[in-house]
């Protein structure tokens, strides 16, 4: 029951308790007794909008930020990294070297690169950044639990 | 100019402020200066397409005139820009000119250029 609840409030989660309750047959205050438990347990962790920014004119590029560190500072490049409102998402990722990955969002070429001069490169433990501009995207989804059930 | 300003230009900036390179736009290569002498050190080291990248932006002068605030220097350098040089070209005569410079400053008032 509560998988299908989240199934169909990731669909769309601004439908009512009762537009639920329908769906699954069972009562709204089923549905909302659940549901608030899934919030307090963190299962549930927020509710929000997903914007496309570009069609806002706001960011019209993204970039694959590799930042190469020493081991000893990684922890502090990624946390000082996810501070940033430019950087979307940040990642640790094992290899021949330490690497923290990013997701970043510059309003362009030169905003991306004024951010790592100036933001990114200075941060102490930082050894090297590769940096690829994302030119198209053919796919972005958030993690689903009706594709994850299907495979 | 006097001895104040010639120091200022020759100090060691905060890590904040020194200089980063990079090859092409967020591409960092590791090297970074934060005086002078140590951008002359590593123009000669850095890969020439980290200084062709920063040449031809600007990114040399600006922080010559922003940071070290040496606004002759920074006037030298964006004259490079109009010989169109490239490569190891380009790397010596940048080489040169802030060499002329820092020997210059630290000649005239005796000081050690960090």
């Amino acid at each position: 029951m509560d998988l299908k609840i989240l199934e169909l409030l990731q669909a769309d989660a601004r439908q009512t308790y009762t537009d639920i309750g329908k769906h699954l047959g069972v009562a709204h205050s089923t549905v909302y007794d659940r549901i608030k438990r899934m919030e307090q347990q963190g299962i549930i962790k927020k509710y929000t909008t997903v914007i496309d920014a570009e069609k806002i004119g706001l960011r019209n590029l993204t970039a694959i930020m590799t930042v190469y560190t020493d081991p000893k500072e990684s922890e502090r490049v990624a946390e000082k990294l996810s501070q940033a409102s430019e950087v979307l998402e940040v990642y640790a990722s094992l290899s021949e070297e330490l690497q923290i990955i990013a997701k970043v969002v510059a309003e362009d070429q030169n905003s991306l690169h004024a951010f790592i001069a100036n933001a990114v490169a200075p941060l102490p433990g930082v050894l090297r950044i590769r940096t690829s501009i994302l030119t198209r995207r053919f796919k972005e989804a958030q993690f689903s639990i009706v594709s994850d059930r299907k495979s | 100019m006097d001895k104040e300003v010639a120091s200022k230009i020759l100090r060691t900036v905060p890590r904040e402020k020194a200089f980063y390179f990079f090859t092409s736009i967020g591409n960092y290569t590791g090297a970074s200066a934060s005086s002078l002498k140590e951008f002359m050190e590593r123009i000669n080291e850095v890969n020439v397409k980290s200084v062709e990248f920063h040449l031809y932006r600007g990114d040399f002068e600006k922080w010559m005139e922003e940071v070290l605030q040496d606004v002759e220097l920074a006037g030298e350098v964006r004259k490079l820009q109009k010989f169109n040089l490239a490569g190891d070209s380009l790397r010596n005569q940048l080489y040169a000119t802030v060499s002329r410079r820092l020997k210059r400053l630290t000649t005239q008032f005796g000081l050690t250029g960090i």
